[in-house]
């Protein structure tokens, strides 16, 4: 198999290993839980409230499984030997964010559905949430991977990290609340998708040029 | 080293380390200056010196990994700079939760190499604990499998940085069955060490302090 392939089979692995990749989901679902208990039981508030918020959910589920991703590898020296590699650091580190995004972003954007539907989001517009989110959570996962190689070195980074990532989170996260209380759904799906191409196709590049650093 | 590839020139010609007026710093002090030394094919190098004086940087460098403050770091008659050393440091880059076999696996993928599981399992006496996480395993079982990188795939260098850390007697004599048989097939072994691991050194280094 080649470096890609193997660096995806481990990432996948070691996310799912000692079910690691259900916290953010829990994560997920109980931040989401807690909207209807803080806003009250007013329907018409929720309607148009609620929605939205399954994505500031997603967003700091998300977020929370960044701090890690290549903190460990440089504390263990596994980020040397894929310096090491004849692969080139940036499509391992496309095939760690390829990982992270199958592990977690796409169970979070299915998760999406029920989380929606219990924060009064209309029926007919689930399936438009779901795919928004999928599109919304690659992009989050391309900024991350920047995020998470620039403070792989910074014990507790985790808030660190936060301040970096969280302003690039901000074009995903307007488009997709659109997306989500039904405004301009078709324009505004198309920039999610435009964002999350952009934040693969550039997110690895700066995060490989980063940890090269980090590796000094 | 047999002579194949697009990157041959000249005749049959054998892999080479040149080091040449190298000074390394780490967070602003100067490690050494002005260390020079060659090593040819065949070559097993011992590099000696104490705590803090840059073993280990001297070593990382050489991988590249450490940026040179000056002087040159030069590997002659190396086909493909990618593919042209192992370096095995103090972190044996081991997940937890993975087990054995899964290390040689990703390890296999990653550097490109083909080495059966069972081959590098009976050179340094893994077979038994191949199924079995990490976690699971002793520091020198540990170190073992840090080491079988150098088995799963091959390459003309090995820079290995303490590489006899928490082996036992019969780990130490696999490990110099290793540099042995890399020796013998033309390959250079550079190895940073506090004693003498066995085998005769072609030459030995002793940086500066």
């Amino acid at each position: 198999m080649s470096a890609l392939g193997v660096t995806f089979k481990r990432e996948l692995a070691l996310l799912w290993a000692g079910g690691g990749a259900l916290a953010p989901l829990g994560y997920f679902f109980g931040t989401a839980m807690l909207v209807p208990l803080a806003m009250g039981p007013d329907r018409a508030l929720l309607q148009t409230a609620g929605p939205p918020l399954v994505w500031i959910a997603a967003a700091l589920a998300m977020l929370a499984m960044l701090e890690r991703l290549f903190q460990s590898d440089l504390e263990d020296g596994s980020l040397e030997q894929m310096l090491l590699s004849p692969t080139p650091l940036e499509g391992i580190v496309i095939a760690k964010a390829c990982a992270l995004w199958v592990a977690i972003g796409l169970p979070l954007a299915l998760a999406g559905a029920p989380v929606a539907i219990a924060l009064q989001a209309p029926v007919e517009r689930v399936p438009l949430i779901v795919l928004s989110l999928a599109l919304g959570t690659a992009a989050f996962t391309g900024v991350g991977v920047i995020g998470a190689a620039v403070t792989a070195s910074v014990k507790r980074g985790g808030v660190l990290l936060a301040l970096i990532v969280l302003p690039m989170f901000a074009p995903p996260i307007i488009f997709g609340a659109s997306v989500a209380s039904g405004e301009d759904v078709g324009a505004a799906l198309s920039i999610l998708a435009g964002c999350a191409l952009a934040a693969i196709a550039l997110g690895p590049i700066a995060a490989a040029a980063a940890l090269r650093l980090q590796a000094e | 080293m047999s002579a194949r590839g697009p990157f041959q020139d000249n005749p049959p010609h054998k892999s080479g380390i040149r080091v040449e007026a190298l000074a390394l710093s780490r967070g602003g002090r100067i490690l050494f200056e002005g260390l020079s030394f060659a090593a040819a094919s065949g070559d097993y190098v011992e590099v000696q010196g104490s705590n803090g004086s840059g073993k280990t940087s001297l070593l990382r460098a050489m991988a590249g990994l450490l940026t040179p403050k000056a002087g040159e770091i030069a590997f002659d008659g190396v086909e493909e700079p990618a593919l042209a050393l192992h370096y095995v440091g103090h972190a044996n880059a081991l997940k937890r939760e993975a087990s054995v076999r899964d290390h040689l696996r990703y390890w296999a993928g990653l550097f490109e190499g083909g080495a059966r599981e069972q081959v590098v399992g009976q050179a340094l006496d893994l077979t038994r604990v191949m199924s079995l996480p990490v976690r699971a395993l002793s520091q020198g079982q540990a170190r073992r499998l840090a080491l079988s990188r150098l088995i799963i795939a091959p390459r003309p260098i090995w820079l290995l940085d303490e590489p006899a850390a928490a082996l036992d007697d019969a780990g130490k004599a696999a490990l110099n069955e290793l540099i042995g048989s890399h020796r013998a097939s033309g390959g250079i072994v550079v190895a940073a060490v506090h004693e003498p691991l066995g085998p005769a050194p072609s030459q030995t280094i002793r940086v500066p302090r």
